[in-house]
């Protein structure tokens, strides 16, 4: 990662905080504590405005009409690919592709480039700590095509075990597919070094961005993956658009996935010419508003700094793992040394859905269940956590006020 | 919306102190329910002879809710009839879902849970027992989920 300059000092929260219209209101008539970014993040007025500006002012379908507008709305869209490139350190806009999410990239990446190659008895490596979306996808490949599903296992802190994912790496290993940032225990991987061993072994890697691009400067060039895939609505940005970063070489010698308008160059009955890069992937008419508030993102997270949002978020997470250590049945699920600003944790003698309910109540919104995590959730033998995710508009007062609200609900419950 | 009307005594009580709880020797009938987003886990087993509910056992891991909704049904249905358990489900299910005053007459203990339809995310864990519990009597395999 690029040295950062310690400005932590200057991170004003408060003033960050006026950016998130949200924040102001009021949950059950408590003021809202937003601890649920891991899920989904909140919008600053910078990316609702791009986003209405655009519906407003300059609505048009891309790539197609002579008129000002298809003009205007083609600048925008593709001015938010070039800031999407620029925002993971791309070589190329031909290199990122629009998509929903991070689900969606996953899936495209499974049957464009996983199934025309892969063989049965080749091998799919993923960790234990994988969200659903970067499972599932390899499981339907692997019906499809009789290739096997491998999992690198973790240990009782949540981290992946280096050696035996070394081990892993085999002759049949096709495709290594990792999270770069586990979303149910907030483990960090050092993705470099997993990415590493398996491209000294010609193996393609996929990363799934979805729980890093909001907390960590990402350098795709630098961690030398074959694909990188996000979302925008972790990063303060709307649902349903997301990014795609291939290597051009890779996407260059995939086919495409889904046909429609705009993955064209000509069509005929005799048989059709498909587009160039990225405009191949993206078959129908995009999510242009998506984009452009994808765009706007970006830019909100460039003018604050990726270090000064980590430092910041690091503190938080610090503050949180001292202030809820000492409740009295509280266990924390996850305690890698490296993690970003989330905590997952079970509290003997109330279920987390109990506890989401009563947070709920304080005005306190966290996540509670198996968090699309299923075999992490039954590596550690509990059903469902309570998860507290952190971004970085979130202070130390909502801590406070989610810990109160956890003794309230022992108190009540216990 | 109070969070006091959810959480009552007596559904405290019943979390805490869970009725007919464990596994049923000679048991000829049981099911499983399974609300996999929140973590919901129940196993209910039942001793029928002629069309009646002899005894109930139930096991599993869940909120608050589920655990005592599955505790008081435990208590309402013992002793009582296929078609008497018909009905209660059928009162029980309104009382879950509608803001109706009269329904919840002659529900008893069981009129402690009406509060959860104020909170409509958390009618899915009051009801998984009784969808458990109709499973079981059809001899249904699958299991129940009612999210």
């Amino acid at each position: 990662m690029a040295a950062v300059r310690d400005t932590h000092d200057v991170f004003d929260v408060l003033r960050v905080r006026e950016d998130f219209p949200i924040l102001a209101r009021l949950v059950n008539g408590r003021p809202l504590a937003y601890l649920d970014n891991a899920a989904s993040a909140q919008q600053p007025a910078a990316v609702i405005d791009a986003v209405a500006t655009y519906a407003r002012s300059h609505h048009a379908n891309v790539h197609r009409g002579v008129h000002t507008l298809s003009h205007e709305a083609t600048s925008l869209y593709e001015a938010a690919r070039e800031k999407a490139r620029r925002f993971v350190n791309a070589a190329a806009t031909t290199e990122i592709i629009f998509l929903r999410g991070t689900t969606e990239a996953i899936n495209l990446v499974a049957q464009a480039h996983g199934r025309p190659r892969l063989k049965p008895g080749d091998e799919i490596l993923v960790s234990w700590l994988e969200h659903h979306s970067n499972i599932v996808p390899w499981q339907m490949l692997c019906e499809q095509t009789g290739a096997v599903l491998r999992v690198a296992p973790i240990d009782r802190r949540g981290v992946v075990d280096f050696d035996r994912y070394l081990a892993m790496l085999g002759p049949r290993t096709r495709i290594v597919a990792l999270a770069h940032v586990s979303n149910a225990l907030g483990t960090v991987l050092p993705i470099r070094t997993f990415i590493d061993a398996a491209r000294e072994r010609g193996i393609t890697t996929l990363v799934d961005g979805a729980q890093a691009v909001p907390h960590l400067q990402v350098d795709v060039q630098a961690l030398g993956c074959d694909f990188y895939a996000f979302s925008g609505h972790k990063m303060y940005a709307p649902t349903g658009i997301g990014v795609l970063y291939g290597r051009e070489q890779l996407l260059a010698a995939m086919p495409p996935w889904q046909g429609g308008g705009d993955m064209i160059l000509s069509v005929s009955f005799d048989g059709t010419t498909y587009n160039h890069l990225p405009h191949r992937f993206e078959a129908g008419t995009p999510n242009i508003g998506g984009a452009i508030g994808l765009g706007a993102a970006i830019d909100y997270l460039g003018a604050i700094g990726m270090g000064r949002i980590g430092h910041h978020e690091q503190d938080l997470l610090e503050y949180a793992t001292s202030r809820l250590a000492d409740i009295p049945g509280l266990a924390f699920v996850g305690t890698a040394p490296e993690k970003s600003s989330l905590v997952s944790f079970t509290i003997e003698g109330v279920h987390p859905h109990d506890l989401g309910t009563v947070l709920d109540s304080q005005g306190v919104a966290v996540r509670t269940g198996h968090h699309c995590a299923m075999p992490v959730m039954e590596y550690f033998g509990v059903p469902a956590t309570t998860r507290a995710s952190f971004g970085l508009y979130n202070m130390r007062a909502e801590i406070d006020a989610l810990r109160e609200a956890l003794l309230h609900a022992i108190r009540m419950l216990r | 919306m109070d969070l006091a009307d959810l959480y009552r005594d007596v559904i405290v009580d019943h979390n805490r102190r869970p009725r007919n709880f464990g596994r049923l020797v000679g048991a000829n009938h049981s099911a499983e329910g399974n609300n996999p987003l929140c973590g919901d886990k129940l196993h209910i087993f039942l001793e029928m002879k002629d069309d009646v509910v002899r005894d109930i056992r139930f096991e599993g891991a869940g909120c608050a809710i589920s655990t005592a909704s599955a505790s008081m049904m435990s208590e309402a249905v013992k002793g009582k009839s296929r078609a008497e358990i018909a009905d209660l489900f059928g009162s029980v299910h309104r009382m879950l879902t509608r803001h109706d005053a009269e329904t919840d007459a002659g529900l008893g203990k069981l009129a402690a849970l009406s509060g959860v339809r104020e909170f409509p995310m958390r009618v899915k864990c009051a009801s998984l027992c009784w969808h458990t519990l109709n499973a079981a009597l059809a001899g249904s395999a699958a299991p129940v989920t009612t999210e």
